[in-house]
């Protein structure tokens, strides 16, 4: 077909008796499936668009609350999330040299590109996981103070600023102490049915776990005020600003006891002061992964099908165009979902 | 056959020869279109008539308020009409459920599902849908989404109560009233599903028109049937998405805590711990579906009035390209206007006045699409068939109900009768009465095509009389009721001193509702004895010029003999001069010397 190419005419191509973008309806369904979806994202980032403009306290900032690699310490502000977001990306360049190997009607091509398309899109759906779980398990906890206090904190520059923070301000934990400290409540709370006369959990760990310094006497060495947040005063970037020492003290006192939070649940997080922060990022999230999972399990449906040669008897590997597409679209919409929820 | 041509026609007709089927595959798990448009048909009959019945129910409670009817106990049971008096909340619920129904099942699934699947792919010359089982699926979805729709009527608390608008927090909340429990879970699952049906359906609607149009079947030669409801499933795929995203964000604060919409609830004196959502946010994701809506339920009946007006006046739609063009700008215009039903949310005076001019704009094409109509019965040869007096119906509905609109586009005017009878008057005229009058022109039109069988004329006449007087008399007097200020959807109006003057027209407003909804049975019979019982149809009664009628009488899979006809002229051909007939069919070639319209 391809050696008697003719110029066709606009009129004709619409003129009937063919498609007139010479493709498949099932091809051309796939695109205006992907119109729709993409407006479904829409109406979800819309959504958040709209709760976050008109928020009146600060939302958080996606390089301050993200910056956590498995298995390390330290601060490394979107790194994890650029490396999930280039593993789908060269999944997508994996997907398009499938759909290349397909037209060269190259079964081994086909099998061995879309596997690794599948890999990929697995590395992103447990990367997805791990993010998850280090949201909601946190990164050291806040609470809200309960009188107005006045401090000075360390700046990231080295200079100090004093402050007052009004009664309602946060204040978050470091890491490492918020977690002990975290440990040192849940304890209480198990331990206190059980000296009430009921029954105890009984583990044997809970017997080393006694030695532990209880809650109430625990203290900070350090705080953080406007850990997740972007606080520009004066021209000066006031974000993580440290308190030690006495004045780490003076708010660890004003610290309002039932408002000390970890982590983030769908009804609170430490985050932010909106619960809508967490609950927006999990939905969006979620709905994404929810479409990366199903684009996996169909891209292993149609894997399967290639190696036992169903393309080959048909004749043409279309159906990696259509997965291909869907793939793409996935990905597209992440690169929203990434800009909107951890760039801006 | 090309290679184009054959991937164009996809890969799963061609059944020009005979195959037995057995009854599950040819009624119940039908993947061919006639067969689904049938299904879509009965099911939006039987929904239609549960919603008519629901607003019996509730024109009795409004027409004589606190009277006992042994109807309501009857149908109702002890429960939701202690004594023949319809409770509150049973009355909250019905109206909901009977707004849904009527909105949703009837005239969006049953308007687009019935002629959508029937008529594109015999009007544009094709075999069947592009994908058959997609659309037995869209069927099917439709199906589940009216049976759980229906069960939410049975459940403890009853059904969703909130308005068919569902706005949160009536809705965001399980115990704000008894119909937000279950009720409202088993609408928002039934939408779900009809979402899913509507996207199936109208996927396979838009890439049917684009890939199978016969042979010298144009775009610029497509009836304006197809052109109308191509558009309405472009509308569907483009906004249902959105409802869907506002409905998932629902579910989540519903059952697991989140606050998309919520925030500052007071429930008895106590506050809620939820800050931070926005009601208001659900209003614009809801509304940038609702409006669009709008002309999924109208488009397909301006389309089939086009088709009987012009059929039945003998003569060419006056105006082809300027009916598509308008068409196509309602179409875009239903996209940036939903600000208009939000003008009291505290919208921003500026936004509010953007809307009003685009919501204006809209008059725009109505307008062309009106005098239209007007101008092809002009002179026309005109024949009053019950498809003709049903589609004339729509114009002057149409007309009535898009006047009262100019007023409701502005935010000015609008403040003063927003969410009062006005409101409810406006839309039952030119969206409720519109569409239904375009879908019962086309049932009565195309039921020769459909069951090979005639209705009965007499019965058809009497039908439209019936229906046309009482759905004024039922929708007119409102804009009275509304201008003195009665808020819509109120259980009883008799404590408002100031109402009482115009409550006297409630009791009149109901008994053109009732003889209304029982004029109905009057072509509930005719339908259905029709079917087995009327009088056998020729090929093409109506001396139409569209491809439907050339196919054979008795239905057959792959639609023609042979063959796939070829198209040579435009769909409205009549009283050509040219010819000695009034008509000239699609498939005619053009005689030498005669241009292509």
């Amino acid at each position: 077909m391809a050696g008697h190419a003719q110029p066709i005419g606009k009129e004709d191509l619409w003129s009937g008796g063919k498609s007139p973008f010479s493709i498949s309806y099932g091809k051309m369904m796939m695109w205006y499936f992907l119109v729709s979806d993409a407006l479904t994202f829409g109406g979800l980032l819309t959504a958040y668009g709209v709760i976050r403009h008109g928020s009146a306290d600060p939302w958080p900032v996606g390089e301050q609350v993200f910056e956590a690699l498995p298995l390390l310490h330290g601060s490394y502000p979107l790194m994890y999330v650029a490396l999930m977001t280039f593993i789908l990306i060269i999944s997508s360049v994996t997907m398009v040299l499938a759909v290349e190997a397909g037209h060269r009607l190259d079964k081994k091509g086909v099998v061995k590109w879309l596997g690794y398309t599948i890999l990929g899109g697995f590395f992103f759906l447990g990367s997805q996981a791990w993010e998850w779980s280090h949201f909601i398990h946190g990164s050291g906890g806040g609470f809200q103070l309960g009188q107005p206090v006045t401090v000075s904190a360390a700046a990231d520059d080295g200079s100090t600023i004093e402050m007052t923070l009004p009664a309602g301000a946060w204040v978050h934990m470091e890491s490492e102490f918020g977690h002990a400290y975290e440990h040192a409540l849940e304890h209480e709370a198990e331990i206190l049915p059980a000296a009430a006369g009921q029954d105890a959990h009984g583990h044997d760990a809970h017997a080393e776990d006694h030695v532990m310094v209880p809650a109430s006497e625990m203290v900070p060495e350090a705080l953080v005020i406007n850990k997740y947040t972007l606080v520009h005063q004066d021209g000066k970037d006031l974000r993580k600003l440290k308190a030690t020492g006495e004045d780490a003290r003076k708010l660890w006192e004003a610290m309002e006891p039932n408002t000390v939070v970890f982590g983030a649940n769908l009804h609170k997080n430490e985050y932010a002061v909106q619960q809508q922060y967490a609950n927006f990022f999990f939905f969006v999230t979620g709905f994404h992964g929810f479409h990366v999972f199903s684009g996996v399990l169909i891209n292993i449906i149609v894997w399967l099908m290639a190696i036992r040669g169903v393309f080959e008897r048909r004749g043409h590997y279309e159906m990696i165009e259509k997965i291909g597409l869907y793939w793409h679209f996935v990905d597209l919409v992440w690169v929203f979902v990434f800009t909107f929820f951890y760039l801006i | 056959m090309g290679a184009h041509e054959q991937a164009a026609q996809g890969h799963e007709h061609g059944h020009a020869h005979h195959h037995e089927e057995s009854f599950v595959s040819k009624y119940v798990f039908s993947q061919d279109h006639k067969m689904i448009s049938k299904q879509f048909l009965i099911t939006a009959i039987f929904m239609g008539i549960i919603a008519v019945m629901l607003s019996i129910f509730f024109r009795l409670q409004l027409g004589w308020p606190g009277e006992s009817f042994g109807i309501l106990n009857t149908f109702l049971g002890d429960r939701w009409a202690p004594d023949g008096i319809l409770d509150r909340n049973a009355y909250l619920a019905i109206v909901t459920i009977h707004g849904t129904i009527m909105v949703f099942f009837v005239l969006t699934g049953g308007l687009s599902g019935t002629f959508a699947n029937l008529l594109i792919p015999l009007q544009v010359g094709a075999r069947d849908m592009a994908s058959g089982f997609l659309n037995m699926l869209s069927y099917w979805f439709f199906f589940v989404s009216s049976v759980i729709m229906i069960a939410s009527l049975f459940v403890e608390g009853g059904a969703a109560s909130g308005g068919w608008t569902i706005y949160p927090p009536l809705s965001a909340l399980p115990q704000a009233m008894p119909g937000s429990g279950l009720g409202m879970t088993l609408w928002l699952i039934s939408m779900v599903l009809f979402v899913a049906s509507s996207l199936l359906g109208g996927l396979n609607y838009i890439v049917t028109i684009i890939n199978l149009r016969t042979r010298g079947m144009k775009m610029s030669r497509l009836p304006l049937t197809v052109w109308a409801l191509l558009v309405t499933a472009i509308l569907g795929v483009l906004s249902f998405p959105v409802l869907v995203s506002a409905v998932v964000l629902l579910i989540m604060d519903r059952s697991f805590g989140t606050a998309f919409y919520l925030s500052d609830i007071f429930i008895g004196g106590e506050a809620l711990d939820v800050t931070g959502g926005s009601p208001i946010l659900f209003q614009h994701l809801f509304w940038f579906l609702g409006h669009p809506e709008v002309y999924i339920v109208l488009l397909p009946a301006l389309g089939i009035s086009s088709e009987v007006i012009s059929t039945n006046s003998r003569k060419p739609i006056f105006g082809y390209k300027a009916m598509v063009a308008s068409i196509l700008a309602i179409g875009f215009l239903s996209f940036i206007v939903w600000g208009h039903h939000m003008y009291v949310t505290g919208m921003n005076p500026f936004l509010g006045s953007v809307f009003v001019f685009t919501t204006l704009l809209i008059a725009i094409p109505s307008a062309v699409k009106a005098f239209n109509y007007l101008t092809t019965l002009w002179q026309g040869n005109i024949r009053f068939t019950p498809a003709m007096l049903f589609s004339i119906g729509l114009v002057s509905t149409f007309v009535t109900g898009g006047l009262t609109g100019i007023i409701l586009a502005d935010s000015a005017l609008d403040v003063n009768v927003h969410d009062t009878y006005f409101v409810v008057a406006h839309f039952h005229i030119v969206m409720g009465m519109s569409a239904i009058f375009g879908m019962l022109a086309g049932v009565y039109h195309w039921f020769p095509r459909m069951y090979g069988r005639m209705l009965n004329t007499k019965l058809g006449y009497a039908h439209f009389w019936l229906t046309l007087v009482c759905g004024f008399g039922v929708f007119f007097p409102m804009h009275f009721v509304g201008i003195a200020g009665a808020p819509r959807r109120y259980y009883s109006y008799s404590t408002f001193e100031f109402l009482q003057n115009t409550m006297d027209l409630n009791p009149i407003i109901s008994v053109f509702a009732i003889v209304g909804g029982l004029a109905q049975l009057l072509f509930l019979f005719n339908f259905f004895h029709s079917i087995w019982f009327g009088q056998k149809a020729v090929q093409n009664p109506w001396g139409s010029n569209t491809l439907e009628w050339t196919a054979p009488v008795e239905h057959m899979h792959g639609n023609w003999p042979g063959a796939l006809p070829e198209v040579h002229r435009w769909a409205y051909d009549y009283s050509n001069p040219e010819h000695e007939d009034d008509f000239v069919p699609q498939t005619v070639p053009l005689k030498p010397g005669e241009h292509a319209h």
